[in-house]
């Protein structure tokens, strides 16, 4: 186990479609995530930037971007990039740096300024980058790699379409308590249903948006939290970054192909499992010790595979869990309490901070109506294209 | 003025016909398959690194899932915008002896309601699309009970 650091302070700018720029989004969700905090951006010893590949030289530098946007004042910088697990490494890079003592107190910021319609690859001809390549080879966009993944599911463990629409019925309802969310109405599983096909089996009510948003945090040693007065502050106890083990042998993006097990067996345990466990790993907390989840839910398939990669039931029973609505407020195990991505959209940098900002309200008894009763202990989980693990645990 | 016949990727696949195969590398001293084709160096972390060797894949597998693409995808795939969208399905194959699995468009007509997880399947040599001097040659899964 490794030693707690303090979440002191958290803050969003709201998801939606607002045209404007990621620096926009990212500065005022770190003046929100300082002002909860109680501190001044001068206060701060150090800053790391969640990227973003869509706005152009300055994401790629997004530590320094949202640093000159603050106004400079010499703090250490870093920026990270892993795709949908940005957030997540940048919240690692900080917290190793307040555990091995260069900084007592940090700013994590990550931000986006999403296009409209499907991501797609960076520009050129790339005949070695695998990103490209699926466009190029195949026109397989992000949602046909859900689709994938979900009539996996129907025929492995006899999910259907409707289980799918029960995940957007429960998480749009959710979404419409949460005042960062961009969809605050609720959805009927009719509207699922007559919403159009995007990747069969899944519809357009199934598959996540892409958003524009900012997310914030300031973590700190619980040294520096109890000088400044923060006593019980929730506290980040484990952050998972693993990478997959040879052979990783399920189908993901942006991979044409998986590894061959033709000559090594692949590990017990797929990657996304792997992510959690080593979460859990670190915290010494288990499944059945979580107040609440909050998962990555790109799809509404996706979202059931992350409530058995966590471990919150077994194989193939992750729809038995959302129909029993052990997953929704007021039941056992509540996941995505923040409305999660079909409520958001994706805002890549920004979402896995987002989770921790979730995590944080909850943990402090502040998240208002969609308040999950007695949250002591919460989880994150996501992964980045590419392979990288992200997930984030955090207790009070 | 005929069109040149270009793979749309140099080395992935090889012949015409019953003869058309997916092609790969075999690390000669850890028996790991590549596809795509690793040509530099075996990525099984437990191995030290043998010669890569060309070996072609299995020519039929089995469906381990299944989709489609309802919506025009984005550059750098190719699709003529002044025609209207017509869906394809995109069919993920488990190679038994491989042990691997590989993603592929199906043929022309067939479509996601067409197919079944588990269902075999055969790759057999299609076209991705065609501009003034090139037909870009491709892969494609067939299902092997029809012939579309």
């Amino acid at each position: 186990m490794t030693a707690d650091v303090a979440v002191l302070g958290v803050g969003m700018h709201p998801w939606g479609k607002w045209g404007r720029g990621f620096v926009e989004y990212g500065t005022a969700a770190a003046r929100a995530a300082l002002a909860d905090a109680g501190l001044a951006w001068r206060d701060i010893g150090s800053i790391v930037g969640a990227d973003t590949v869509r706005g152009g030289y300055p994401g790629y530098v997004a530590g320094a971007t949202f640093a000159k946007a603050l106004g400079w004042q010499g703090a250490r910088v870093a920026s990270v990039y892993a795709a949908c697990a940005s957030g997540a490494q940048a919240v690692a890079a900080a917290r190793a740096q307040i555990l091995a003592g260069l900084a007592d107190v940090v700013l994590v910021v990550g931000a986006d300024a999403a296009p409209k319609g499907f991501f797609r690859p960076a520009g050129g001809d790339r005949p070695e980058d695998p990103d490209w390549l699926r466009f190029r080879l195949l026109g397989a966009t992000n949602p046909t790699y859900f689709g994938l993944y979900a009539r996996r599911r129907m025929a492995v463990f006899g999910d259907t379409p409707e289980d799918f629409a029960l995940v957007k019925v429960k998480n749009a309802a959710l979404g419409a308590l949460n005042p960062y969310a961009r969809y605050r109405k609720r959805v009927t599983a009719e509207e699922v249903a007559a919403s159009q096909v995007v990747a069969d089996p899944l519809r357009l009510l199934d598959i996540c948006a892409t958003s524009d948003g900012g997310a914030a945090l300031v973590l700190s040693s619980l040294e520096f939290a109890r000088r400044h007065g923060a006593h019980r502050p929730v506290r980040i106890r484990a952050v998972s970054t693993v990478t997959p083990r040879y052979p990783s042998t399920v189908l993901d993006l942006p991979d044409i192909a998986t590894d061959s097990a033709a000559a090594v067996a692949p590990a017990p345990e797929p990657f996304r499992a792997s992510i959690a466990r080593a979460a859990y790993e670190e915290a010494g907390i288990g499944p059945e010790e979580l107040s609440l989840a909050e998962v990555y839910d790109l799809s509404t398939a996706l979202e059931l595979q992350w409530y058995e990669d966590l471990g919150l039931c077994g194989a193939g029973e992750a729809a038995k869990l959302l129909r029993e609505g052990a997953t929704a407020l007021g039941g056992r195990i509540p996941v995505n309490a923040s409305g999660g991505l079909a409520s958001f959209g994706e805002a890549v940098p920004a979402q896995a901070i987002a989770q921790v900002c979730e995590l944080t309200w909850q943990l402090r008894d502040a998240a208002g109506d969609r308040q999950v009763a007695h949250a002591r202990v919460g989880i994150t989980a996501n992964q980045g294209l590419f392979g990288h693990g992200s997930s984030v645990i955090a207790v009070r | 003025m005929s069109r040149t016949r270009t793979p749309v990727v140099a080395g992935w696949f090889t012949g015409e016909g019953d003869g058309f195969r997916l092609l790969g590398t075999r690390c000669a001293a850890c028996a790991s398959v590549f596809f795509p084709r690793e040509d530099v160096h075996c990525r099984n972390p437990g191995c030290a690194g043998g010669e890569l060797q060309e070996v072609p894949l299995s020519r039929r597998g089995r469906i381990w899932s299944y989709t489609d693409s309802r919506y025009r995808p984005p550059s750098p795939y190719v699709s003529d915008p002044e025609l209207p969208w017509e869906p394809y399905a995109l069919i993920a194959v488990e190679l038994e002896s491989e042990r691997i699995v590989v993603l592929g468009q199906a043929v022309p007509g067939i479509t996601a309601a067409d197919l079944a997880v588990g269902m075999a399947v055969e790759v057999v040599p299609g076209v991705l699309g065609e501009d003034t001097e090139t037909t870009w040659t491709t892969w494609h899964w067939r299902p092997v009970e029809v012939t579309a």
